[in-house]
């Protein structure tokens, strides 16, 4: 579904994608872990056009969106969901404005069509007590969940996940978790999630990819990645405290 | 980017984009009239003290309602405008978008399909265009107040001569050429506050860079601007 084709990236000087060639399934759960600062989030970045490589190219289904532009672009686009990693709520509008701008936006609903499908989106990721707040009246896990309500109103082929655990206490992070599981159960969205928390991407990832020095150094299940060889891998998992192959356990069911 | 926000204005008259642009219009002009109050005032004073005080050596001190006057619809009713929007309002502009930048809502916007430059600097653009030769307006009527104040109080000359006397020399183009004035500033101070707002980088500092620059850049253009306009059509 999604492609990358010997991509390469250079920013400020430095190679932050060297040559890398992976493909996305259509409905699977795929995780890119590494350190921060490998480029993880620029990797996510190409797929829907914010970066462009220097060199290779990002097919997305049979459209080649490095090269899309104008009409295509958008078209592209629309598949798409982004979860960004503070909500990138607009600080003007209520929750429920934010969650409900892509339908006023690039639809002709009805506006009681709008405000229920807002509703409903809002009840799925448990803000409906918070729809009339503004983005700077809730806490950072608050946004997060009215970024990805906003992500999938308009019901995504594909949902992209910037860093969605990172700097959220362990519960709501399990929250977050829980619901981009649900997204792939339930409607069989395809996900993407950028993350550098092992457990997480171990819990809801179908594959894992590991980021390290502009290349991807592992790219397997979570079962094989835990028993990967790769000392990148194995300092990644010692880092955060899975040293072993079954000290995880898959925690969603 | 200015081009494109004017070949978008269509989309400013529907629902959402009367209500945005509206807001601006409060946020650019009805917000600033407290300041552009004061500042018009006290700078048709100055004129009318700083002229009035070499009149009066002439006996010619009725003579301040022209030059307030002319002065205030030519130069320095646009010009007083156009450098209290650069800094209240092109500052804000800036540093809002800025800070979009950074947030990513920016690239969000552009994930949702939703062009930036339509959603956020076509408002922009219509309410500077309407509110800057509105307030340049405004500035021009206080500072003739102004100056009718001190050539009542210190130069003794009374309300009735003042009035007379400015409405003696001054034209119709006087005025026009005041307001089309107003008019570019307004397009300018949009342009520039918005081009370096999407430009920022380097998160909160880059914030108060584009900000400061969105500023002198302003500033620069309106003085430059200004000077070419009187050039062209005087």
């Amino acid at each position: 579904m999604i492609k990358f084709e010997h991509v390469s990236k250079n920013l400020a000087g430095n190679t932050v994608l060297d040559d890398i060639s992976f493909e996305i399934k259509k409905g699977e759960t795929f995780c890119i872990v590494g350190p921060s600062g490998v480029g993880k989030s620029v990797t996510l970045k190409h797929m829907v056009r914010l970066l462009t490589p220097d060199e290779g190219q990002v097919l997305v289904g049979d459209s080649a969106v490095s090269s899309a532009a104008g009409h295509e672009l958008e078209k592209i686009r629309e598949r798409f969901g982004f979860l960004f990693q503070g909500g990138a709520l607009l600080a003007w509008l209520s929750v429920k404005e934010n969650v409900a701008l892509p339908l006023r936006e690039k639809t002709s609903m009805e506006e009681k069509d709008i405000q229920d499908r807002v509703t409903e989106t809002l009840q799925k990721v448990g803000l409906e007590n918070a729809m009339d707040k503004f983005p700077s009246e809730i806490s950072g896990g608050m946004r997060k969940r009215a970024g990805l309500a906003r992500a999938i109103i308009r019901n995504p082929e594909i949902v992209l996940y910037d860093e969605p655990t990172s700097g959220l206490d362990p519960v709501t992070s399990r929250t977050i978790d829980l619901l981009i599981e649900q997204m792939r159960t339930g409607t069989g969205v395809t996900s993407v999630v950028v993350t550098h928390d092992l457990h997480s991407a171990l819990s809801i990832g179908t594959r894992i990819a590991m980021l390290h020095g502009g290349k991807i150094v592992e790219l397997c299940a979570p079962a094989e990645f835990v028993n990967s060889q790769s000392p990148e891998v194995q300092s990644f998992l010692e880092s955060q405290f899975i040293t072993k192959a079954g000290s995880w356990e898959r925690n969603i069911k | 980017m200015l081009a494109h926000a004017f070949a978008s204005v269509r989309f400013a008259f529907d629902k959402r984009g009367r209500r945005e642009v509206l807001s601006q219009m409060f946020t650019s002009g009805i917000k600033s009239l407290g300041v552009i109050t004061v500042v018009a005032v006290f700078t048709g004073m100055i004129l009318a003290l700083q002229t009035g005080i070499e009149l009066r050596r002439f006996n010619q001190e009725v003579n301040i309602g022209t030059a307030v006057m002319i002065s205030m619809l030519r130069e320095m009713g646009p010009f007083m405008t156009g450098l209290i929007l650069a800094a209240c309002v092109g500052s804000a502009i800036a540093a809002q978008l800025g800070t979009m930048v950074v947030s990513e809502e920016i690239a969000a916007l552009e994930i949702m399909s939703i062009d930036p430059v339509r959603f956020l600097v076509t408002p922009r653009l219509i309410a500077m265009c309407i509110m800057t030769p509105m307030l340049s307006f405004y500035t021009c009527v206080m500072g003739l107040i102004g100056g009718g104040i001190v050539g009542a109080t210190q130069l003794g000359v009374s309300w009735t001569a003042y009035m007379d006397n400015a409405t003696k020399y001054a034209v119709v183009k006087d005025l026009n050429v005041g307001l089309f004035k107003a008019l570019l500033f307004g397009i300018i101070i949009t342009t520039v506050a918005c081009h370096e707002g999407f430009s920022t980088s380097q998160g909160a500092v880059g914030v108060g860079l584009a900000t400061r620059k969105s500023v002198i850049v302003s500033f620069l253009l309106i003085l430059i601007a200004g000077y070419f306009v009187t050039r062209l059509l005087y």
